[in-house]
């Protein structure tokens, strides 16, 4: 179902295309030694290379190259065997060559396609164009100084892989859910940490609108946005912005824009249409870079377990639904967290995977992951431990305490921040389950309420809830519920 | 009482060994000889503390029997080479007051085999020049002179001062680079022999970069045998610098054998030119015969593209170097002319800060790399150059190496050509070939021109077959027996 | 093809170098003078002939990924015309 604007003179389709740049996870920079270690101080991570002094020549580094084909292995792209890298010239503070290392005609990595996952349960194929490689620049701070711009070399030369969608995308939610699936890939393939709070991950996107069926129109770029839900402002205001120029019959520039967050729009940069003229050639200083099947397949062989594999291996070895599976293999650390619960559950109950999978995979999915949105924090700084969680379902397994209580343990454990054994201790949460002494409650209330007694007898079997709450009450809910069930039954209906 | 400056590297070489003078001695007699030199301005900084103390190191190693062929022998080094501590500026005032952290891996080769460094050379700024004289620093003067005149020569460029210096008997070799053949060319016009080895023979890291496709270091010296020695000790494989080839350094003095009887010298037709003066191919048939009476066998062969080399490559470097000196821009070392904008800062400071020559040369290099002008171009002038070095490969399947003159011409007036870039851009017309096809070659002082003034062979090799070029090269100066030294006028200034 | 006075200018802004408008006119014809002159390399049949890319056949090197360099901030700014605080520092960029 595409998603058009409506505009006073028709519809128009909305044309999306992306550009991420992915910071390349390895110790040095692309050509240089020196190291891409976030949070150092300035001019504290730059050698001689990366500072572009005279005479000054660059290395390859092989990780970095290993890197992109496994990104390129993870999008099911094709790996060029043979891949050139060019000169992009043009004059800023924070390039101190003059010039960035890029790859223009021949990437590393050609086309391929992310299946995207829509909210109305859709799926939708968006095109990869392409995997490059190529040198990240330094930092520049404006605001440091009233009429001086101070520049930061220490990001000058890591290698980021800038990966090219097709323009398949029509809405601001399909360009999000490919962003997010770009984001889940590398992450799981360990070749971009996607920290876009860091820097490690932005997009340039890449806007234009049309009459549906008719030739492309004209796009603005937007550069240098750095989250998700940013991507998806720039992309409702930009086509509408875009719409409004149009419905009044003028003409869009080409031109490239920066997203304002505190806003919500974008704005022109200053004109830089000479700055388009980048006189790419292939890098002198570099042979072709070239590598065999035998390399790609090595690498391949080796991949971390990929998002989908993984979905099927829930599925199929633990048995755990199909909904319960997409929810946690959707972002990998949220998939090892709950392989991580379970294995650790296992352990301690001595029971096989596939009879707690399911258990362990409903409290991620719900009480947990509900904490955590609550909480606003993600499962990297989860204030629940791997070994606390396997605890809480431990105690449930081996009927320590009931589900309603470990609920209440939960809480406990998320706002004094102790274990779910010490929590039951000191609160005196175990379970009840001692049949004598859940008989001998009973039979108190039982006995002090023979009218309702004589009630359900007579057919109102509803009442049997209030029995169980009177046997809950009376022992602050730590009654095993199967036992008290069971012996309710035994003395009423017996 | 030996005047140590009228020995060549290798007697200087053997007499040390001998014990015969120390390296401190030696050093002294030269650091004299550059004071008394100054008004030919071969030097833009001289380092005398820092010599004394290389010559005292020197010594040492020979105490210690730790000598190599270059232990103790005083060179000059030309400025494009980064020299720690030391100002590195490719003779312009774009990097002015620039003194690198760091050394470049040829000369930190030198220091490692005990050499000693007199100062740095005067050169064509960025090396973009045929006669030194587009220096931020000054024109160097040729120490030889038209007989009985009184003008001021050329020395060639852009290796000026490097070549000035050995000629003048300042130095015993000195460090030279060759993009087009800024080595030969100046070797030819001061009777020295000037080697440019296999592109990726010697690292380029260090070297302040013009082309990066054809830079290549190399010695310049006073014989043949001096270059093998020298060339062994600045060459090698260099993991820092991507184009280096890893090929095993042989001892290249050991191929100089004398014996290259059978050996098949090929006298490519195209470098035939209309308008070469006759001396030059008198000359050139007089080094065919010398080939000959020592048992070469001379195989005429053709080089078609040669023509297009000299536009080729006054494409394609321009355009390297116009993306190479973009680093220049005022910010991290160097000039910097203050602007109202980093822009500004920018063009002002690169206006400042760069001389004619290179300017043009930056500006054709955008031009040819601009977006519509790529493909007629860079890319048409890429492709030529693998055709020159299809004709290259081609004559090599009949012949083992190559004989050429070097130059059009003996070394010309200073200011003579600097009204015409075109007419300067010819000088090149012999070298360049070899230069865009990679190729080891040598110029080798043959004989003297009308005016008393130095001529020079080149010979060409095969990839990697320096030894071939050197073995070649020494029997034409043992035929040419070239001992004329400059006529003494210069003075401290 | 040739160059005339507002193609000079651009390539001079390409190249970020300040030109005169009274050295835009003797550019125009040193440039025209060198691009005559190369444009016999036109003649030349270059039909399936690749573009030089090496010398010599090698392969790219490649180098382990190490931290192996950097570190030394103060050397790298010993040469700045202009540093502030450890970072280097030029003329004001508004975007």
């Amino acid at each position: 179902m595409t998603k058009y604007i409506q505009g006073a003179t028709g519809d128009w389709e909305i044309v999306v295309g992306l550009e991420v740049h992915a910071q390349v996870i390895s110790e040095s920079k692309l050509f240089s030694g020196a190291s891409t270690k976030y949070g150092a101080e300035p001019n504290s991570q730059v050698s001689f290379v990366c500072s572009a002094m005279p005479g000054m020549l660059p290395v390859i580094n092989e990780e970095c190259v290993r890197q992109a084909i496994r990104t390129g292995l993870a999008m099911g792209c094709q790996i060029n065997l043979r891949s050139v890298f060019d000169r992009k010239n043009y004059f800023y503070a924070d390039l101190p060559q003059g010039y960035q290392i890029s790859q223009f005609k021949d990437p590393i990595v050609g086309e391929g396609e992310i299946v995207v996952d829509l909210e109305d349960g859709s799926t939708k194929a968006i095109g990869v164009e392409r995997l490059h490689l190529e040198q990240d620049a330094g930092k520049s701070m404006h605001d440091q100084h009233p009429d001086m711009t101070y520049v930061d070399l220490n990001r000058s030369g890591v290698a980021l892989m800038e990966i090219v969608s097709k323009p398949d995308m029509r809405s601001a939610e399909e360009a999000g859910a490919y962003f997010r699936k770009i984001r889940s890939i590398v992450r799981y393939a360990g070749t971009c940490d996607g920290n876009m709070d860091q820097g490690s991950m932005r997009a340039d996107v890449n806007v234009s609108v049309r009459r549906p069926g008719e030739e492309l129109g004209t796009r603005t770029e937007t550069k240098n946005v750095n989250s998700i839900r940013f991507v998806m402002q720039v992309i409702e205001h930009e086509a509408n912005r875009q719409v409004g120029i149009l419905e009044d019959g003028g003409t869009i520039d080409q031109e490239t824009r920066l997203f304002d967050p505190s806003t919500g729009t974008t704005r022109s940069m200053r004109s830089k249409e000479e700055a388009h003229d980048y006189r790419y050639f292939p890098d002198p200083d570099l042979l072709p870079l070239e590598f065999t099947q035998t390399f790609v397949d090595g690498l391949a062989l080796h991949m971390p377990e990929m998002p989908d594999t993984k979905k099927a291996r829930f599925m199929e070895d633990l048995h755990i639904s199909d909904y319960n599976a997409a929810v946690l293999v959707a972002e990998k650390e949220n998939a090892d967290y709950f392989e991580a619960v379970l294995e650790a559950l296992c352990a301690k109950t001595s029971k096989p995977a596939k009879d707690l999978a399911t258990q362990v995979s409903n409290w991620v999915t719900g009480d947990f992951f509900g904490a955590l949105k609550k909480l606003g924090k993600t499962v990297s700084d989860s204030p629940v431990s791997v070994t606390d969680g396997a605890e809480l379902l431990a105690l449930q397994v081996d009927g320590t305490i009931s589900g309603r209580i470990a609920k209440d343990v939960f809480e406990l454990m998320l706002s004094e921040g102790k274990s779910p054994e010490v929590i039951v201790e000191e609160k005196g949460l175990k379970q009840v389950s001692d049949t004598g002494a859940i008989e001998a409650m009973i039979d108190e209330i039982l006995s002090g309420n023979a009218d309702k007694v004589e009630e359900y007898r007579g057919g109102k079997d509803k009442l049997f809830g209030f029995f169980v709450g009177q046997v809950m009450k009376k022992t602050q809910g730590k009654a095993n519920p199967q036992v008290v069930n069971q012996l309710l039954r035994a003395k009423l209906d017996g | 009482m030996t005047d140590f400056t009228k020995l060549a590297l290798s007697e200087a070489r053997d007499g040390l060994k001998k014990g015969d003078f120390s390296a401190r001695e030696l050093t002294e007699a030269h650091l004299k000889a550059m004071q008394d030199a100054a008004e030919l301005n071969c030097f833009i900084v001289e380092t005398e503390d820092q010599a004394r103390d290389m010559a005292d190191k020197a010594d040492h190693m020979i105490k210690a029997g730790t000598a190599t062929g270059m232990t103790g022998i005083p060179v000059a080094i030309k400025d494009l080479f980064c020299t720690k501590g030391v100002h590195s500026c490719s003779s312009s005032h774009i990097l002015n007051g620039f003194k690198p952290g760091y050394e470049s891996t040829v000369t930190a080769n030198l220091w490692k085999d005990g050499a000693v460094m007199l100062g740095k050379t005067n050169m064509d700024e960025f090396a973009m020049g045929s006669s030194n004289e587009t220096s931020y620093y000054g024109p160097v003067k040729n120490p030889w002179r038209a007989e009985g005149e009184e003008k001021d020569y050329v020395p060639g460029g852009s290796s000026g001062g490097s070549v000035a210096a050995v000629a003048a008997d300042i130095a015993l070799a000195a460090t030279g680079t060759d993009t087009g053949g800024s080595i030969r060319q100046p070797a030819s016009f001061t009777g020295l022999v000037g080697l440019k080895p296999t592109y990726g023979r010697c690292s380029r890291w260090g070297m302040i970069a013009f082309a990066s496709s054809l830079d290549q270091a190399g010695p310049v010296t006073k014989t043949v045998r001096d270059a093998a020695i020298m060339l062994e000790s600045m060459a090698g494989y260099d993991a820092k610098d991507s184009t280096a080839v890893d090929v095993p350094v042989p001892n290249y003095e050991a191929s100089l054998t004398g014996d290259i009887r059978g050996m098949k010298i090929g006298i490519p037709n195209e470098y035939r030119m209309d308008g070469m003066s006759d001396e030059i191919e008198t000359l050139w048939q007089q080094g065919i015969q010398w080939l000959k009476d020592a048992g070469a066998e001379i195989v005429d062969i053709s080089l078609p593209h040669t023509k297009y080399a000299l536009p080729t490559y006054y494409i394609v470097a321009p355009a390297e170097a116009s993306s190479n000196l973009a680093r220049y821009d005022g910010v991290k070392y160097g000039l910097r002319v203050e602007g109202d904008s980093l822009d500004d800062m920018y063009k002002n400071t690169r206006a400042e800060g760069f001389g004619a020559e290179v300017k043009r040369r930056i500006l054709i290099g955008t031009y040819v790399l601009s977006a519509g002008y790529y493909d007629a171009y860079y890319l048409k002038a890429q492709r030529i150059r693998t055709l020159i070095a299809q004709d290259f490969a081609r004559a090599y399947e009949k012949v083992d190496a190559i004989l050429t003159p070097t130059a059009p011409s003996a070394a010309f007036a200073m200011g003579e050509k600097s009204d015409d870039p075109i007419a300067m851009y010819l000088n090149d017309v012999f070298t360049v070939p070899a230069s865009l096809a990679g190729l080891p070659a040598i110029s080798v002082p043959a004989g003297l021109s009308t005016e008393k003034l130095p001529l020079g062979l080149q010979v060409i090799g095969k990839a990697f077959d320096e030894e071939t070029v050197l073995k070649v090269g020494a029997v034409v100066e043992e035929a040419a027996a070239f001992s004329a030294k400059p006529k003494i006028w210069w003075g401290v200034k | 093809m040739s160059v005339d006075k507002n193609i000079v200018a651009k390539i001079a802004n390409l190249a970020r170098i300040k030109v005169g408008e009274d050295e835009l006119a003797p550019l125009v014809g040193e440039l025209n003078n060198i691009l005559d002159w190369v444009e016999q390399l036109s003649e030349v049949d270059t039909d399936g002939v690749a573009p030089m890319t090496s010398v010599v056949e090698v392969n790219l090197p490649r180098r382990e990924d190490q931290v192996s360099d950097g570190g030394y901030r103060d050397e790298l700014l010993a040469n700045a015309p202009t540093s502030e605080h450890g970072f280097f520092a030029v003329p004001k960029v508004i975007e």
